[in-house]
């Protein structure tokens, strides 16, 4: 049941707006040129930091369809009547949005950072970094998404409550403190089901 | 005869609001019993609470694998009826052939009007093999053939040994032992 669930929600991603993120990564990192000039020493300077604020604003856009949509229609309910635990829904849901949001994010990362004039070591640098920050950031996406479901206005409260707590996931990973990084990404991968899955109970009416 | 839904001294408040307390009931293999009371009386939340999904406020609720129908589709809209119902698992062809809506297993669940999504909830309960049938307005949108359809799967459940729980402020097809609730809510 649990992979059928996975495979549910990438189908669900896929077929639903998984490029919007995308898009939007891209459309962050092309306007910082023209926000500070096209110095190329500074750009590359700040590329890896550009990155990750690209990567977290992007993080938020699907944060509203990845929980309340199975909320609203009744399917959270079915999936605990077949006796799932929220818990490992929360997990299945963060399993399927790393991969609908990660891979197509680290190949985004290549032409932004032709954009921001990196070179190719800086550039294997942060994608490694996005590939171990990313799992944190896309269970921190769900444990949000849980807590906001069926909220008004969930999805800009949805970015008051995410960005603060993404904080650390953006100082190591700009930082190219891999180890650190790798720390606070396993420490919201781990958390973040058990948080879900009590909002996600505690939404229950 | 072991009891396959068990309410022992049930009390559940729900916005401040008294709805039910210390209510005992029990369902046993072959028994239907149909919830009634005016809106807002707790049929819904009763319901919930017999499928889990609500905790009581004190009391214990016992059962066995339930599955329940309420206004919920929770079937994916974009698949087709056929693959959105197997996602649920269980014997669907039979079930959809039960409720006639075998022939529009290759259409997208989005297309079916509200009589067809509400078959294909009863399609999902007929298929889960669950003892314990949950039925929440089991009849609205339904049409007169549904509703003799439903009446029939109702039937070969409970010969099969089998329990329904239906709450709904219609008539519903054949004998129900009735539980009517909200008479002391206003208390």
């Amino acid at each position: 049941m649990i992979a059928d669930l996975i495979a549910r929600d990438l189908r669900r991603g896929f077929t639903g707006a998984a490029w919007l993120p995308i898009a939007f990564f891209l459309l962050v990192a092309t306007l910082i040129p023209f926000a500070i000039g096209p110095d190329a020493r500074l750009l590359s300077r700040i590329g890896s930091g550009v990155l990750w604020i690209a990567a977290l604003t992007a993080a938020l856009l699907p944060i509203e369809r990845l929980v309340e949509p199975d909320r609203a229609d009744g399917v959270l309910d079915q999936l605990a009547l077949h006796g799932l635990a929220e818990e490992l829904v929360a997990l299945a849901k963060i399993a399927a949005h790393w991969l609908t949001f990660a891979p197509l994010l680290i190949i985004a990362a290549i032409p932004a950072s032709a954009l921001l004039a990196m070179d190719g070591a800086s550039l294997a640098q942060a994608g490694l970094a996005l590939a171990i920050g990313t799992p944190g950031l896309a269970a921190l996406a769900v444990a949000v998404a849980a807590v906001t479901a069926g909220l008004p206005r969930a999805g800009s409260l949805a970015g008051l409550l995410l960005l603060p707590l993404a904080v650390p996931l953006l100082i190591f990973g700009a930082a190219n403190a891999l180890l650190l990084e790798a720390a606070v990404s396993l420490l919201l991968t781990a958390g973040a089901p058990f948080v879900a899955g009590a909002a996600l109970r505690a939404a229950r009416t | 005869m072991k009891g396959l839904l068990k309410f022992s001294g049930v009390t559940l408040n729900r916005g401040g609001r008294l709805l039910f307390e210390d209510l005992d009931l029990e369902l046993g293999p072959g028994e239907r019993l149909q919830v009634s009371g005016p809106n807002g009386s707790g049929k819904s939340s009763l319901i919930r609470l017999a499928a889990g999904l609500l905790r009581a406020e004190s009391g214990s609720v016992e059962r066995s694998p339930v599955a329940l129908a309420d206004d919920h589709v929770a079937l994916d809209r974009e698949l087709l009826l056929r693959r959105a119902l197997g996602f649920w698992g269980g014997g669907v062809e039979q079930a959809m052939v039960a409720l006639d809506i075998d022939h529009l297993a290759e259409i997208p669940v989005r297309l079916l009007s509200s009589g067809q999504v509400k078959r294909a909830t009863l399609a999902r309960v007929a298929a889960s093999g669950a003892p314990v049938w949950l039925l929440d307005e089991p009849l609205n949108a339904l049409d007169a053939d549904g509703r003799k359809r439903l009446g029939a799967l109702v039937e070969r459940h409970l010969e099969g040994g089998g329990a329904v729980l239906a709450a709904s402020h219609q008539q519903l097809g054949g004998e129900w032992r009735k539980l009517e609730l909200g008479r002391r809510a206003a208390a």
